[in-house]
């Protein structure tokens, strides 16, 4: 496949390993901020062929994982009213709940269905006018811009049976967060390619000028990271920080305009709950007035409320990037791929359960 | 936290195009790449083109990959 | 609470299916012969009665379930041939007879029926095997989704042959016989519009043939077996359990046609987990794999069979596989049902 081969070059690949074996780096921890990223790494088995002192840490960057228990309880009562069809990703499906999931839900006899794409369940709820067609929306930058579009394809076909209930989360005050606690220490940030692609790289300037740590936009092929983390490293070894774009042939520093025209007239921000995290300002969307009669928080009467976690589960930490994976005492025993606890190990991107299946 | 694959823009009908990947045809959205033509790549994510692929920089990124790694060669 | 019922993901051949099986069949069905979860029970009928001597029979049977009923390649009826051909053909059996069972929705067309009988003949034909025995059972209409086939199977292992899951040693060559995903992406091309493959067909094929001429080759093959639901990925881990083996494979010598990696990129699926249906894996002692390849590539259903990787020590039941790119990565069976993922 063009531009996805090339990016995957063994003989290529081969001799850059040895060029970053042969670096002479002290200990750093780098974060790939981005769940993608993390399956990429385990995928192509690129921590092993890195140098030692190089410490690739997985992020929060994964929109299933970081879901609430509250926003997939109210889901499930939703889809208990017959007249609904709820649909979402698929990564939703097993994503568990306080006592449910998806999953079971479907099994059990509610109606959910599996989209590959927003636009599958505004044509599901043409398809059913007698139906109300609910899409659980999440993800992150990349995704919302799709959903942003939906919405105004709805409103111009006049649809009065399609809902959002909207789980958006937004990334770079989410980063703000990370940083803002004491105990986190990040030497660079592999950002996400994907997110970048539409908000550009100056969403993260913050980042180098008040924090001093280095970023570098990556994509996602072998390729793509392992020059990622080469170009790091030599922000690291010359003492910079500076937003740096790897990923050129998809991002651009103001990104992409029109997909941002089209988010904003939809959505505005509001605060957001993250599943092992908390709340955090400003990293939320809701629709905006004037699209609210979409919103099926609104139109079900669905109140938003504070999150109940597992106990001692410790996705938290490890989504700050405290702990690796192996180190929680769920992980493997309590907690698998298929019967997850937390966030972490939801998602095959999740940090846990990209670690238990790759490594 | 989120896949998109390079696809090749084939055909387009006001706001949707038929793209081209490995051998498979899918249909996308390009309402967020209003200015896309044929022949160009984008970037499919979950039924939408999210951004143009600037092959120029695609070229130079892997001309700075085998510079980066023919130098550490020799 | 998550257990309480059955969800999809315990159908999709990966480790929620082997789990079900766990606790629930074997739980209850467990003897000696069940014991060996191969793709066939072999047993003997006894040495008295003169009539089998010290040949075992192996029996099988399967379900087939699939949605849409035809796709490009294969329809229902020629998977419910070759899916229970290959599980005798596996164990080392030469498969005789099978039976066909239908459940048929109310309202499925005569047409479509006759269709996939029709294709049912002709598989057996090309599988020189006799389909001798039968049932039929319609239902209302919702009750089942159009078509579905039951087929049971038996054959006759060779006196001194033993094929088994568990008998793969250290030292054995792993050749696999083409290229993997197929027939899983060639079926999800046909169904509801996800993508569309020109070119791509699925493998669904019997391969009796094939095996019975690696076996004449009087060659040490030590286990077979065909990767279907859960891939690769699922039946490899599945070996390496059963034989407490680590096995290791290299990603550059997996043959993946082009549009089953761009639907696996597309969709977040792992090729390795997708789903063939006319494709073989073989544990072979080292000094024998060149004969057996050559006797895959010539055998009409294995042309492209190549080495994949190797047995590497006893141990505690891993796979590994070398990165195209130098890594290594752990290969882990499917968990749940595969869906298509945005994240």
């Amino acid at each position: 496949m063009k531009l996805v081969d090339e990016f995957r070059d063994s003989a290529i690949a081969k001799r850059l390993a040895s060029k970053l074996q042969a670096r002479k780096t002290a200990a750093v921890n780098l974060m790939e901020v981005c769940g993608t990223h993390t399956v990429a790494i385990f995928k192509h088995g690129i921590r092993q062929i890195l140098p030692q002192s190089v410490k690739l840490i997985s992020g929060p960057g994964c929109p299933v994982c970081v879901t609430p228990n509250n926003d997939i309880d109210n889901a499930i009562t939703l889809v208990q009213d017959t007249s609904v069809i709820l649909t979402t990703f698929g990564d939703m499906m097993k994503v568990p709940g306080t006592s449910s999931s998806f999953q079971y839900e479907k099994a059990a006899g509610a109606d959910i269905r599996v989209v590959y794409s927003v636009l599958d369940a505004l044509q599901m709820a043409r398809d059913n006018p007698d139906r109300k067609v609910v899409f659980l929306g999440v993800g992150f930058e990349t995704t919302t811009p799709t959903i942003a579009a939906a919405i105004l394809e709805a409103q111009r076909l006049k649809l009065n049976n399609f809902f959002l209930f909207p789980a958006h989360k937004v990334v770079p005050p989410a980063m703000r967060a990370l940083l803002s606690s004491d105990d986190v220490k990040i030497d660079g940030f592999i950002c996400p390619g994907h997110v970048s692609a539409i908000i550009g790289s100056k969403p993260y300037e913050f980042i180098a000028k008040e924090y001093g740590i280095p970023c570098v936009i990556a994509g996602f092929e072998p390729l793509d990271i392992m020059l990622a983390i080469d170009m790091l490293l030599d922000q690291i070894a010359s003492g910079k920080s500076q937003i740096e774009i790897q990923y050129r042939r998809a991002v651009s520093a103001e990104g992409n305009v029109v997909a941002l025209g089209i988010l904003n007239r939809v959505f505005e921000v509001t605060d957001a709950y993250w599943r092992g995290i908390g709340e955090i300002p400003g990293t939320g969307l809701k629709l905006r007035a004037e699209y609210r009669k979409f919103d099926a928080k609104d139109v079900f009467g669905i109140e938003s409320g504070y999150d109940t976690e597992k106990e001692s589960c410790q996705c938290g930490d490890i989504l700050r990037g405290i702990l690796d994976p192996p180190s929680c005492s769920f992980f493997g025993k309590a907690c698998t791929p298929e019967h997850p606890v937390g966030p972490c190990m939801v998602s095959s991107e999740g940090s846990c359960a990209a670690w238990y299946l790759y490594q | 936290m989120c896949l998109a694959i390079p696809a090749k823009v084939i055909k387009i009908d006001e706001l949707n195009a038929q793209v081209e990947l490995g051998g498979l045809i899918r249909q996308a959205s390009i309402m967020l790449v209003p200015d896309i033509n044929i022949g160009d790549y984008v970037l499919l994510h979950a039924g939408f083109a999210i951004q143009k692929i600037d092959e120029q920089e695609a070229t130079e990124t892997l001309s700075l990959l085998s510079q980066l790694t023919i130098d550490d060669n020799q | 609470m998550q257990n309480s019922r059955i969800t999809l993901g315990h159908g999709s051949g990966g480790k929620l299916s082997h789990d079900l099986i766990e606790s629930v069949f074997i739980s209850q069905f467990w003897n000696d012969i069940s014991a060996r979860s191969d793709d066939s029970a072999v047993f003997s009928l006894g040495n008295d009665n003169g009539n089998i001597g010290d040949k075992q029979l192996a029996f099988t049977t399967d379900s087939y379930v699939v949605k849409p009923i035809t796709w490009p390649g294969g329809d229902i009826g020629k998977l419910a041939v070759c899916g229970t051909v290959n599980d005798l053909a596996v164990v080392g059996a030469t498969p005789l007879y099978l039976s066909a069972a239908f459940v048929i929705e109310e309202g499925l067309l005569l047409t479509t029926l006759t269709e996939v009988v029709k294709s049912m003949a002709e598989t057996a034909a090309e599988a020189n095997i006799k389909i001798v025995t039968g049932d039929t059972k319609v239902v209302e209409r919702g009750s089942a989704d159009g078509l579905f086939i039951n087929t049971a199977g038996v054959g006759v292992i060779p006196s001194g042959l033993r094929i088994s899951g568990d008998g793969a040693k250290v030292g054995d060559a792993i050749i696999l016989s083409g290229s993997i995903g197929d027939h899983g992406i060639a079926v999800l091309s046909a169904r509801e519009g996800l993508v569309f493959a020109n070119e791509l067909k699925s493998d669904v094929a019997p391969l009796n043939h094939m095996i019975s001429a690696m076996l004449n080759s009087g060659s040490s093959i030590h286990v077979m077996r065909d990767p279907t639901r859960g891939g690769l990925a699922t039946t490899l881990k599945e070996i390496a359990k059963q034989s407490k083996v680590a096995i290791s494979i290299s990603e550059e010598k997996i043959p993946v046609k082009q549009e089953v990696t761009a639907a696996c990129e597309m969709l977040g699926y792992d090729p390795l987990h997708v789903a063939n249906e006319g494709k073989l894996i073989a544990c072979v002692a080292r000094e024998d794999a060149d004969k057996v390849l050559d006797i895959m590539r010539n055998s009409g259903y294995g042309q492209e069979a190549t080495i994949i990787g190797e047995v590497l020590a006893e141990s505690s039941a891993m796979v590994m596989m070398k990165t195209k790119i130098g890594g290594t990565r752990i290969v882990d069976m499917l968990v749940g049902e595969m869906l298509p993922r945005i994240c």
